[in-house]
């Protein structure tokens, strides 16, 4: 279980097939899979997050990384 | 790591260089057979990485088959320096007129190959240096220059040595020093080479010690000497625990968290980087406590790596808090590691605010990894703590526990 | 002053493109150092943070100044790196790669020793000038390493990469602050030892003392002692000693590829004594160490 990061995707995502591409190619810990078409997050490598935002740069606001140790 | 005398052997019995006869032999029965089949008057010699066998007994001589099995049993009941022998190497006793040393090692400061050589073998070496100097060579050697047998003869003819022994000398201190740059050696010695009566030479011991990092370009040569890969040639073989560590490492391949080694002590200690993690293991000694292990974080590794390192300490029976040291650190990532040594202590069932004595991983992402800990109600210092304030905090909040 | 690197030190990193090396483009550029290439066989045309990349060291010497090179490539490519970037008539080269085999360092340091090129490591983390340039990843982020290297008066030579920063940050906070600090390297065979870098800091008007962190294992310490004595150095030397409980621990290894005690004179109680007798103050604590210092230059 993923304890310090989350990463939410918004919807709006999963119609647009280069972007969901671009997320999976852009994160250097493999946050990102393609799940039967749909971008999903992987739960085992999430707390790996380097908070590099290159899918925050990618994606702008359509995806948020939450920091679950600053609440 | 250093080869057992039976191994040296074999590799300058395959350079060429003379050898008297000889058996290794694992048990006492195996020793009689071996003295049958080496025939005539043998020496027993007890297979151990140290020196020191003469002084400790484990060296014997023989006549027949049946001294050379009580020989052999009483041998394997001796250990050297703390080692248990893994046998004893049966050999034919040759009487020699003379003994010289060869041997060849790094010089740091001249960072060259140095071929020594001494016609006053058989005796500490440091004795012949400081007491006959005239009786000893130091002959540097070029790592760029191609390797050729003059180098060898000038060492063995600066002591004096001439006429029909310098052909049989030069040849065996030439392969010497084959050996020593082909196999990636840090010391290949001769100790003593003994002049038989007919003139002739053989190598009567020999010590050799290969690079570390060279193993794996040799793995061909240790594969024929039948040294497995994990055997690790270190004073004691490693510990379950420490095995349990190499695996951690070697997880993935992100970063450092491993090098364990096992200490009887209560307070686990995950602690880096090279340098950081030898000042904090003298710091908690220097404190008065008694670490549970020693370890290195070190080039940034996965989250995963370091809470799989955190739960292995925690599992060690007596541990009772871990305190997580590191020098102000450039690459490894402060928050990272919080993440990593959390989570471990939470997966393996604990309180991190208890069990954690004290954190101290001041550098970069130094602020994300502080919020971390303290939202878990972990202690922690930052760069104007020193280590040693750290280490002596952590030791004594086992006192008062 | 400084020693070895300026603000005017142009440097390529061989290697640029693997994954250390790209964060470290961005940490040295962030601290303003003149990092104007990087090299990676098959990538030419491509660039690093902006930083071009070429195959070949010499595309790079041919058509201008380059007076370092960083070598960060994997172990198995690094000798041929080091080979290249001396025969390109590169000054300094500084090699940060690990676990390279005893023998090929020694080989090219002997072929730099030809060549006129000062080698620095390997298994180092660089060289930095404080408020100049850095060379080299030591420090980390470039925030972070303006707070821990101050310019100032101490030069600070480290056989760990970590106990740099460490040192250097303890001499910071206490006001002192550094003149340059060089990564030596945690090798058995370096290319420069403290007493082969001692002349520099001798001849450089900015210095006033020096910190050494030193291990078991190695010659290096004993080298020292006797530059110091035969020398005539005026610098004040205090040296902080790590790994004392390994004098109890023949055969064992620990910490860099040269830390074992192998013999008496690899122990940390014999590398001491041969200090101390040649002047040396040895610290037991790293806050000792701008304290010893302070007494001495005053």
């Amino acid at each position: 279980m993923a304890m310090f990061i989350r990463v939410d995707i918004d919807e709006a995502v999963q119609g647009d097939e280069a972007l969901k591409k671009n997320l999976v190619e852009a994160c250097p810990v493999d946050i990102f899979a393609l799940d039967g078409g749909r971008i999903v997050t992987v739960d085992a490598n999430l707390d790996e997050c380097t908070l590099c935002d290159l899918c925050i740069q990618a994606a702008g606001d359509r995806v948020k990384v939450v920091k679950l140790y600053r609440d | 790591m250093r080869l057992y005398e039976f191994e040296a052997k074999e590799v300058l019995r395959r350079a060429r260089v003379p050898l008297p006869k000889s058996v290794m032999a694992r048990t006492a029965d195996e020793a009689a057979a071996a003295a049958t089949e080496v025939g005539g008057p043998v020496v027993l010699k007890s297979q151990v990485l140290s020196g020191g066998r003469m002084k400790a007994g484990a060296i014997k001589f023989a006549d027949d088959a049946a001294a050379a099995k009580a020989a052999a049993a009483e041998i394997l009941t001796i250990t050297v320096s703390g080692q248990t022998p893994t046998g004893v190497l049966v050999e034919e006793r040759r009487e020699v007129v003379q003994e010289y040393y060869a041997a060849v090692t790094w010089d740091g400061r001249a960072k060259r190959p140095v071929i020594i050589f001494s016609d006053m073998g058989g005796i500490d070496i440091e004795e012949v240096a400081e007491q006959h100097p005239e009786h000893l060579s130091r002959t540097h050697i070029s790592n760029l220059a191609p390797l050729s047998d003059y180098q060898a003869k000038v060492a063995v003819s600066r002591v004096g040595v001439t006429g029909n022994d310098l052909g049989p000398l030069t040849r065996i201190v030439a392969a010497l020093t084959r050996v020593f740059v082909e196999r990636d050696m840090t010391l290949a010695e001769i100790n003593p080479i003994g002049k038989l009566a007919d003139g002739s030479f053989v190598a009567l011991d020999s010590h050799m010690d290969m690079e570390q990092e060279a193993r794996g370009q040799h793995a061909d040569l240790l594969r024929s000497l039948g040294i497995p890969d994990e055997d690790t040639r270190m004073a004691r073989p490693p510990t379950e625990f420490e095995i349990a560590g190499a695996k951690v490492n070697d997880a993935d391949t992100r970063g450092i968290a491993g090098n364990i080694t096992e200490f009887d002590g209560n307070l686990g200690l995950i602690i880096g980087a090279g340098g950081g993690s030898l000042t904090l293991f003298d710091a908690v000694q220097s404190a008065g406590g008694n670490p549970a292990n020693y370890c290195e974080i070190g080039g940034n590794p996965s989250v995963a790596k370091a809470a799989a390192l955190t739960k292995l300490v925690l599992s060690k029976p007596g541990v009772e808090k871990i305190a997580v040291m590191m020098n102000v650190v450039s690459n490894t990532r402060a928050d990272m590691m919080a993440r990593g040594i959390v989570k471990g202590v939470i997966e393996a069932g604990f309180d991190p605010a208890e069990k954690i004595a004290i954190f101290r991983i001041p550098g970069s992402w130094e602020d994300e990894g502080f919020a971390i800990l303290r939202k878990y109600g972990v202690e922690f210092v930052d760069r104007s703590v020193s280590m040693h304030e750290a280490a002596a905090r952590a030791v004594a909040k086992m006192a008062t526990t | 002053m400084s020693i070895l690197i300026d603000e005017n030190t142009t440097f390529i990193i061989q290697g640029i493109t693997g994954r250390e090396a790209v964060s470290m483009t961005r940490e040295v550029l962030d601290y303003g150092s003149k990092v104007i290439g990087g090299v990676t066989p098959g990538r030419k045309g491509r660039n690093v943070h902006g930083v071009p990349v070429e195959d070949t060291v010499r595309a790079f010497t041919e058509r201008e100044r380059v007076d370092a090179s960083v070598v960060a490539v994997p172990p198995a490519f690094a000798t041929d790196a080091v080979f290249e970037a001396i025969e390109a008539g590169i000054k300094l080269v500084i090699i940060v790669t690990e676990r390279i085999p005893r023998k090929q360092v020694a080989q090219f340091v002997e072929y730099a020793d030809q060549h006129g090129t000062r080698i620095i490591g390997p298994n180092c983390l660089g060289v930095i000038s404080p408020g100049k340039s850095r060379v080299g990843g030591v420090g980390g982020a470039a925030e972070s390493t303006r707070r821990a290297f101050q310019p100032g008066v101490v030069g600070v030579m480290s056989r760990s990469g970590g106990m740099t920063v460490e040192i250097s940050n303890a001499l910071s906070e206490a006001g002192l602050g550094i003149s340059t600090a060089v990564s030596i390297g945690g090798d058995a065979i370096i290319g420069s030892t403290y007493a082969e870098l001692m002349p520099l800091f001798d001849a450089d008007p900015a210095t006033k003392g020096i910190a050494i962190y030193s291990e078991p294992g190695g010659q290096s310490e004993a080298q020292l002692a006797d530059y110091m004595r035969s020398s005539g150095s005026k610098l004040p030397v205090v040296a902080f000693m790590a790994g004392r409980f390994m004098d109890a621990m023949p055969g064992m290894r620990f910490g860099h590829a040269g830390t074992i005690v192998e013999g008496r004179a690899d122990t940390t109680a014999e590398k001491i004594a041969r200090m101390e007798a040649a002047g040396i103050r040895v610290a037991e604590r790293i806050e000792d160490i701008p304290r010893f210092l302070k007494e001495r230059i005053g």
